[in-house]
């Protein structure tokens, strides 16, 4: 089993097993990350970000992470603006970039986008974000964060809160927790809870998972709560944003019941979701998170060009 | 009985039957099998509301020099799956197909999510992958959504 050459479009593509072996080869790649080592694995290698949807964050762990292990990045920012597409398909798009790079990394406002590119693409593309879609790169950061936490990821109690309908990284989340036997509990405004499919996805693949109304109730006996912000930029309804906005706020207060071991994340940016008095406590997993970026894409690079990591 | 019944359509030399269809279906078959491709000799013959032992009331229609096409089937297969398939030579029965579920579902239906890269003018057809099969549910292989009324989202 490697993972050379292969595509990372969703995270229905990978098993548990490989799962495991991407968050062992990201803990492997932490003083990478931190600059405490270095290696020249990619060197020779180009990488093609290819982002036709704003992303900053995303953009930028990709490229340090193939800057760490000696790669170099090509960079097409927000190409909807740029004269490289000019009204061309996505389909010509990528057959062109497979030939700058040796993998491509695809942020594109259209679900599936990236399924297609994997299909058109004879080099390795790793998903970035496909519109509403998948955005698995995220979901093993998140993995990785709660693994490192914990020691583990099999049997942990988990609370999803927020715009669970919109927000993408939760449904892969979501659907990779169950994989681990966890048991999710839902809170979210009215009208964002998370799509019922992906509530019965999670049922098959062995998990537990159950709608709360109260946020302090579902965070008693929790291991982990997860924020995720509201999807401004996906309601098609600004009124119906209006009526959201701001109705939720984990604070010091919100976590009074909950257990000592129990830490926060959120992908960020947030916007008021959580409380910055929650910044100083060993409750904030969010900048660790944030961090663990890097050496997660650093492990996906380096298996997808080289099946291994140094 | 169903003699006397059968006799409101003429019989044809050549040609296609598919019987058993659920009832009201008529009209969605005749979609699918796109009219418009058919030859001007060619009588199309639909029946609603026929009685039936299996299924209460059926439709069925009959098609003259037509064979079904592997999409034709697939199709069939997800608004008429109780459908069976007669090939007619000769006046006479030669081949009964029954419909059954393929693996993939390629350019029949259109992916219900309207930002899908499947509706978004690229070069390439819709395609879905069974996801269950009871009920049966495929899944987009682009964007995952879930279809489970085909009816609403057949092509053209
Ligand atoms: N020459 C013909 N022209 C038009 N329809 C025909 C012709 N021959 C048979 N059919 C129709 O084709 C279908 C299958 O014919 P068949 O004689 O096998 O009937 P059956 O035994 O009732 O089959 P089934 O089990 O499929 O109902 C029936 O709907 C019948 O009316
Ligand atoms: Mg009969
Ligand atoms: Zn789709």
């Amino acid at each position: 089993m490697s993972l050379k050459g292969r595509d990372i479009v969703s995270i229905r593509d990978l098993s548990r097993e490989e799962i495991d072996e991407i968050l062992a080869a990201a803990r492997r790649m932490i003083p990478y990350a931190e600059g405490t080592r270095s290696s020249g694995s990619l060197s020779g290698r180009i990488v093609v970000l290819a982002f036709f949807e704003p992303s900053t964050r995303t953009r930028l762990s990709f490229d340090a992470a193939a800057q760490r292990l000696g790669g170099r990045s090509l960079t097409i920012a927000d190409a909807s603006e740029s004269s490289l597409r000019k009204g061309e398909s996505l389909n010509d798009t990528i057959r062109m970039l497979a030939h700058y790079g040796d993998a491509i990394v695809l942020r594109h406002p259209n679900e599936g986008a990236a399924r297609l590119a994997a299909m058109v693409s004879d080099r390795p593309v790793l998903n970035a974000g496909d519109g509403a879609g998948q955005h698995p790169t995220q979901t093993l950061v998140d993995l990785a964060t709660i693994r490192e936490s914990f020691g583990t990821l099999a049997g942990l109690r988990i609370v999803l809160l927020g715009d669970l309908r919109h927000g993408r990284t939760v449904h892969s989340l979501a659907r990779a927790l169950a994989i681990y036997g966890s048991a999710i509990r839902t809170v979210s405004p009215p009208g964002l809870s998370l799509p019922p499919e992906v509530a019965e996805q999670v049922v098959e693949l062995g998990g537990e998972i159950q709608e709360e109304a109260s946020l302090a109730k579902a965070v008693r006996d929790a291991d982990v709560l997860y924020v995720t912000r509201l999807q401004k930029e996906r309601f098609l309804d600004p009124a119906e944003y209006a009526q959201v906005a701001g109705s939720y706020r984990v604070d010091a207060a919100a976590l009074q019941g909950a257990r000592d071991r129990l830490v926060v994340m959120h992908p960020l940016p947030r916007t008021g979701e959580i409380a910055p008095e929650l910044d100083a406590t060993p409750r904030a997993a969010y900048f660790r998170q944030a961090f663990l970026a890097v050496p997660v894409r650093m492990a996906l690079l380096g298996l997808v060009l080289n099946g291994k990591v140094p | 009985m169903g003699t006397v019944r059968e006799l409101k359509i003429q019989p044809i030399r050549n040609g296609t039957v598919i019987d058993h269809i659920p009832n009201g279906r008529a009209l969605d078959v005749l979609r699918i099998l796109g009219l418009r491709a058919l030859g001007s000799d060619s009588t199309v013959s639909v029946a609603i509301r026929v009685r039936s032992d299996k299924l209460g009331y059926k439709d069925i229609v009959k098609v003259e020099n037509m064979e079904l096409t592997a999409r034709h089937l697939d199709a069939l297969c997800l608004i008429a799956p109780s459908a069976t398939i007669s090939i007619i030579r000769d006046f006479k029965v030669r081949d009964k197909r029954v419909v059954d579920l393929p693996a993939a579902v390629t350019g029949i239906l259109t992916c219900p999510n309207p930002s899908c890269i499947s509706n978004v003018g690229e070069p390439i057809e819709s395609e879905f992958e069974v996801a269950r099969r009871r009920p049966v549910t495929l899944r987009c292989v682009y964007c995952e959504r879930q279809v489970v009324d085909f009816l609403h989202h057949l092509r053209g």
